[in-house]
């Protein structure tokens, strides 16, 4: 059934009520669809919520178990992609998210979702061992204009650093045939600030996930596609896995043999990764209490 | 009230891309800027203190990780600048969403504008300055600067003596009425200017401006399509035993509105049989047949031909966006699901007449405003085409086409008496005022500046947070807050309206309506057609409801008035006063169209030239050819994935730049069917507008069946684009398309379910000569496939396979591309028809043979013939081909309804069991060298490859 959305809640989706996954949407956000579809596959339950009720209430953040900030354009992606929409949540959302963090919560964040962290402080983060500052940090790294200057749609190898901290992409199995994953933008290249926050991005484990070596579509510093805080919880990402759940979704899915086409894709396995994760950590703090 | 400017530039640390890319376009088009270095720059006016402009620039505007900012202006830095300002009026989406920022960080409104400013190394002044108009700025929405731009307050719009004249029109003669009509750019001919006359001295007075205005649009060949629904007389073959054809001695026919005798026949007749799945046809903003059990999908393709070719990026983006549009406002609100475009532009190479813009900065602007609307929209653009002739320079065609999906339950809406007349979206402006009018005309060189108001730049995101309000709206829990819905498109509020009211009339209360900018008059806010609005009418105890969602999604919404009037009126009134009133019966009953004649005369064979075919050159010319060569520098710039419903890309194959021949996705997340979209255009036929109907839709069934679509489950769609009809011989070639689209419906099985029509595309330069461009119909389609896991692709597979030919190939080597690199080539002149029986026969053949898992590649036999077909497929599976063929100079030839399917070796018999009566042959047979075949010629597939990606590249 093609999803409803009724009163800002999704309807349709046969997800684990127990585990909520918020989804915030806002003028321009398109990709809330196919983010809200990933986590119902892996068994949340996808809450959209739109980012003016978000700013009215920003405790509705204390009640989710998993956060996804959706691709998309928010605000016409004007002045930069992103800016608009991490200025307004500046203010009263960085601290929610902290507190999120502190609980354990993980959080997607790809494409514009990615810009937008960057810029509102919660990625890179905090180096490990050092807690999160109380007012957002500056930025110390930026998402910039695609060295082509042009907006790009197409598939790119995608590779895990054996050091990530990351929960999301951590134990992700797959084919060099399958090992791909959709890119859609604009302004991707990943810059940092100078080579000792490349640096420290780099030995802490942070790089979540890189380009192939030769098929770095946007100039990205490093390779990098996607990045996470020492936490391993959030994690920003160029390309959108939400685009890949299901193997008809593969670009040469019609060549490949059928036994290639066995069991998670690779964007429907991180959703679990942070799902299982969410699930474990909730049994684990119950236990806390009882203990 | 001060006005603050703020600059922002890239950060040593990092470099201008924009720069770069200005330099490459400087340097193709002949210009020798050493380096050019680009700044945005805002100015910002309101009561702002500079402690909070530098809060503004350090918070907002400036990401220290990789730009600096500076609050002023830098000095000129380099030999010379420019800077492009929009015009005052001119929509600024990025302006809009600053004002909404900085509001929310310092809590007071302020008006600011953006620019872009250019620094250029190595050429002066005035080189820069025409640099700036030939690639960087249009002066029909730009202002160029040549100095920093730092004014020291905002133009404003003025208070308006908002008295509405009266046009005396009861005395004039009929040379007067035509003056009138032509000076107050209404576009109506004398007949209907003699209706008007003789209405209003029946009521006693004079017309209101606003109520010619009114009549103007809604009987504008744009709103009512007075050719395509005309009675028309005609002498020509093949047109007895027709419907609503009338027949006569002398052999001619008279047709009582052709569309209906002809498309819509095909349609009506065909659900009278075995289709039972269309669901509405005609009616609507766009034709909606049955998905499923729950849901329903729809399809719309528009032009936006005239914008584009004055202002191609505002054009080409108003385009999609209306078309989006259409899909939002058909039923009661479909979800946008995929986006297509089909262009047909000059080719670059051509001298460009005055007064126009080149051919390549057409085809790259209105690429730039598909991308920008579409992606930001977030519908994928997922098929088209670009088509090269050198008599659209002067007029460009820009198709649009939208899909969408909804509940079936969704599909009707009805305005009912008392509904409150309720506007979601854009504010109103005096931009794109005469569209409706304007698009119904001639280009001249002089339109430019005419109707430079017409053209317009779209905001997306203001249509995005529409659409989201009203998707919201329509799936409340105590159901749809809205009785029914359309889009404000051509015409604006007085198109939307009126037909939303046309049963039952209307109340609009004009001052109401949310402006731009003051200085409106009552009848510029009528039929202003500024974008990305939807009129909804909404029964009184569900607005609050509406409110709160659209107050939800910042999303404007205003009250324009009541449906429903005792005499079945529109009275248009501006604080109270009535300004204007009209009766709704004469409104859009009140035209009769003359009868018009029509001929047309086949055109006789050409001559065959001398020139011997040479196989082994000719193939890369072939792949090389702008029809032919690879779009993916196009297609790339598209979000084509957005939503994720993707399973075949517009690009297949391991390297992932193979052409597809369709697209195909699926419109119900987490179902297992889905939904196939092709479309057809047929050039190079043109001497012929029956063979372009045919040929187009006997393309797009192959498209959509070469991926799996069901062929007994294809809707089609119409798009006719004609220079103008006046003269019998052209309104005959239109007569002779639509019995084309008639007969292939109907053979093919294939019912129209929308279309539109686009006449007057022709260009008349400052000299005097006119460009006609050739009669163009685009066929789009889109088919059910049962099953996504049957999908095929055309990239071949794998070493050892064979490759079979399904159809006749004949010598007809007329329109074929062939003959357009040498029209002199010795061949068989005659044009390529095709074969109603065959056409369908292959197509269901084909269809059942891939369901059965008896092809493992399908490829549709078109442009350029078997071997760029064959070649394709190749260098899409990155595979060697033998080739064998009885005859190999026809390689080349066109003819339509063939396909080529990649089968295992151990298939071939069942298949050949599978064909019985379809002549199929086995061509060749796929390897892993890098070679392909065909009698003494021999190429490499990396080199045709190249010739492919590189031989049309934006």
């Amino acid at each position: 059934m093609e999803y409803r959305r009724v009163n800002a809640v999704l309807v349709d989706w046969d997800g684990d009520l127990m585990t909520k996954a918020l989804i915030i949407t806002a003028p321009g956000i398109n990709c809330d669809l196919e983010l809200a579809e990933g986590f119902a596959l892996a068994g949340a339950t996808p809450w959209s919520v739109h980012i003016n009720e978000l700013l009215e209430n920003p405790t509705i953040i204390d009640e989710a178990d998993l956060v996804g900030l959706p691709g998309g354009f928010s605000y016409g992606d004007s002045i930069a992609a992103g800016r608009i929409m991490a200025n307004l949540m500046r203010k009263t959302l960085y601290p929610k998210f902290v507190d999120a963090l502190r609980r354990g919560v993980p959080m997607i964040a790809p494409c514009n979702g990615f810009q937008i962290a960057v810029q509102l402080g919660l990625l890179p983060g905090p180096i490990p061992g050092s807690d999160w500052s109380d007012v957002v940090p500056q930025p110390t790294v930026a998402l910039v204009q695609n060295d082509t200057a042009r907006f790009i749609d197409k598939w790119v190898e995608f590779k895990v650093p054996s050091n990530t901290r990351c929960i999301w992409t951590k134990n992700i199995t797959s084919t060099p045939e399958t090992s791909y994953i959709p890119i859609a933008h604009g302004e991707g290249r990943f810059v940092p600030a100078n080579e000792t926050v490349m640096q420290e991005i780099e030995d802490s484990g942070r790089v979540a996930c890189r380009y192939g070596a030769n098929d770095n579509p946007n100039g990205s510093i490093g390779d990098v596609m996607g990045i996470c805080d020492a936490s391993g919880l959030v994690f920003g990402l160029m390309p959108h896995p939400e685009r890949f759940l299901r193997w008809t979704q593969h670009p040469t899915w019609t060549r490949l043999p059928k036994e290639q086409l066995q069991g998670d894709t690779l964007g429907l396995q991180m959703f679990k990764n942070a799902v299982n994760h969410t699930k474990q950590n909730t049994q684990a703090s119950c236990v806390e209490q009882l203990t | 009230m001060t006005v603050f400017r703020i600059e922002v530039t890239p950060s040593a640390n990092c470099s201008d891309p924009q720069g770069e890319a200005a330099l490459h376009q400087a340097l193709q088009v002949g210009f020798s800027p050493t380096a050019i270095e680009t700044t945005s720059v805002y100015l910002v006016e309101g009561n702002v203190d500079i402690a909070s402009a530098e809060l503004i620039a350090s918070e907002l505007l400036c990401n220290p990780v990789s730009e600096k900012v500076i609050i002023g202006s830098s000095e000129p830095h380099a030999d010379s600048m420019v800077e492009i300002h929009p015009q005052p009026g001119v929509m600024d989406p990025e302006a809009q969403a600053v004002e909404l920022a900085i509001e929310r960080l310092l809590g007071t409104k302020v008006q600011v504008q953006t620019a872009r400013r250019f620094d250029l190394h190595g050429i002066d002044a005035n080189e820069a300055e025409k640099l700036a108009l030939r690639c960087f700025a249009n002066t029909v929405v730009h202002e160029i600067h040549t100095s920093p731009y730092y004014p020291s307050a905002f133009p404003k719009g003025h208070p308006h003596n908002m008295v509405v004249p009266e046009i005396p029109i009861s005395e004039l003669s009929d040379n007067e009425l035509e003056t009138l009509s032509r000076e107050s750019h209404l576009f109506l001919d004398l007949e209907e200017m003699r209706g008007i006359q003789t209405h209003y001295k029946n009521l006693n007075r004079e017309p209101r401006e606003i109520e010619l205005e009114t009549l103007a649009q809604t009987w504008s060949e744009h709103c009512v399509h007075k050719t395509l629904k005309a009675t028309i007389r005609y002498t020509g073959p093949d047109a007895i035993n027709r419907p609503n054809h009338e027949e006569h001695e002398d052999g001619s026919v008279t047709i009582h509105n052709l569309l209906k005798s002809t498309v819509a026949a095909a349609t009506y007749e065909l659900m009278d049989g075995e289709v039972d799945w269309c669901l509405s046809v005609f009616v609507d903003n766009a034709g909606i047949v049955k998905f499923d059990d729950k849901h329903a999908v729809c399809f719309k393709v528009e032009t936006h031909n005239h914008p584009s070719a004055l202002e191609p990026y505002g054009g080409a983006a108003t385009g999609i966006g209306g078309c989006i549009r259409d899909i939002m406002g058909t039923g009661l609100a479909a979800r946008p699901i995929a986006a297509t475009d089909t262009f047909c532009v000059a080719n670059f190479d051509h001298d460009t007449p005055a007064g126009c813009l080149p051919s390549r900065r057409i085809l790259g602007e209105v690429v730039r405003g598909v991308r920008d609307y579409g992606n930001r929209m977030g519908i994928p653009t997922i098929n088209g085409g670009v088509w090269f002739d050198n008599n659209y320079a002067g007029n460009p065609l820009v198709y649009c086409g939208c899909v969408g999906v909804m509940p079936i339950d969704c599909i009707e809406g009805d305005a009912q008496q008392g509904d409150r007349i309720i506007v979601i979206g854009g504010k109103t402006g005096r931009d794109g005022i005469h569209g409706a009018t304007f698009s119904s005309a001639e280009l001249t060189d002089t339109h430019a500046d005419e109707f430079s108001h017409a053209v317009q730049i779209g905001n997306p995101i203001t249509e995005k947070k529409a659409l989201d309000a009203i998707l919201e709206a329509r799936d409340h829990e105590s159901g749809c807050l809205f009785s029914a819905i359309t889009d404000c498109g051509a015409g604006g509020f007085s198109s939307a309206v009126g037909e939303m009211g046309e049963k039952i009339g209307a109340t609009v209360n004009l001052e109401q309506a949310p402006l731009k900018y003051a200085g409106l008059t009552p009848s510029e806010i009528w039929i202003s057609e500024a974008q990305e609005r939807m009129v909804l009418s909404v029964p009184t105890e569900k607005v609050n409801a509406i409110q709160k969602i659209c107050d939800r999604h910042d999303a404007e919404l205003c009250d324009l008035g009541e449906f429903g009037t005792p005499g079945n009126e529109l009275i248009l009134k501006y604080d109270g006063e009535v300004v204007g009133q009209i009766d709704m019966h004469f409104l859009h009953e009140g035209y009769h169209g003359a009868t018009r004649t029509a001929r047309w005369k086949p055109v006789p064979v050409k001559q065959s030239g001398a020139n011997e075919i040479n196989i082994q050159t000719m193939l890369p010319k072939l792949l090389a050819h702008p029809n032919i060569a690879s779009k993916q520098s196009i297609v790339q710039q598209y979000d084509h994935e957005v939503q994720g419903r993707s399973v075949i890309r517009p690009f297949v194959g391991p390297s992932g730049s193979a052409p597809s021949d369709a697209a195909v996705i699926t419109p119900v997340r987490g179902s297992n069917k889905g939904l196939a979209i092709g479309s057809g255009l047929a050039t190079g036929l043109a001497d012929d507008p029956y063979l372009i109907a045919t040929a187009a839709i006997d393309e797009c069934v192959r498209n959509i069946v070469c991926v799996g679509g069901d062929p007994s489950t294809i809707a089609i769609l119409d798009n006719y684009c004609w220079p103008g009809v006046k003269d019998e011989e052209s309104l005959g070639r239109l007569v002779r398309c639509s019995h084309g689209c008639y007969d292939a419906a109907k053979a093919f099985g294939t019912p129209f379910i929308s279309g539109k029509d686009s006449l007057n595309n022709q260009y008349t330069t400052e000299s005097g000569e006119t460009i006609y461009i050739p009669p163009t119909m685009l066929i789009s389609g889109f088919g059910m496939v049962d099953s996504i896991d049957t999908c095929v692709t055309m990239d071949a597979k794998a070493s050892g396979n064979k490759l079979v030919l399904v159809g006749e190939t004949k010598q007809q080597m007329g329109g074929s591309h062939l003959l357009m690199i040498d029209p002199d080539a010795n061949c068989d002149n005659e044009l390529s028809s095709t074969s109603l029986t065959d056409g369908p026969r292959n197509a269901k053949f084909v269809h059942s043979a891939i369901k059965s898992g008896l092809v493992v590649s399908a490829h549709d036999c078109s442009e350029g013939g078997i071997l760029v077909a064959a070649a394709e497929m190749a260098f899409g599976g990155n595979l060697g081909l033998d080739l064998q063929l009885k005859n190999e100079l026809l390689c080349f030839s066109e003819t339509a309804s063939r396909y080529l399917l990649e089968v295992t070796p151990e298939n071939i018999e069942q298949l050949q069991k599978h064909f019985d009566g379809v002549p199929i042959e086995v061509v060749g047979a796929f390897n892993d060298g890098k070679a392909l075949h065909l009698g003494d010629a021999t190429w490499n597939i990396d080199e045709l490859m190249q010739c492919w990606l590189t031989g049309m590249v934006i």
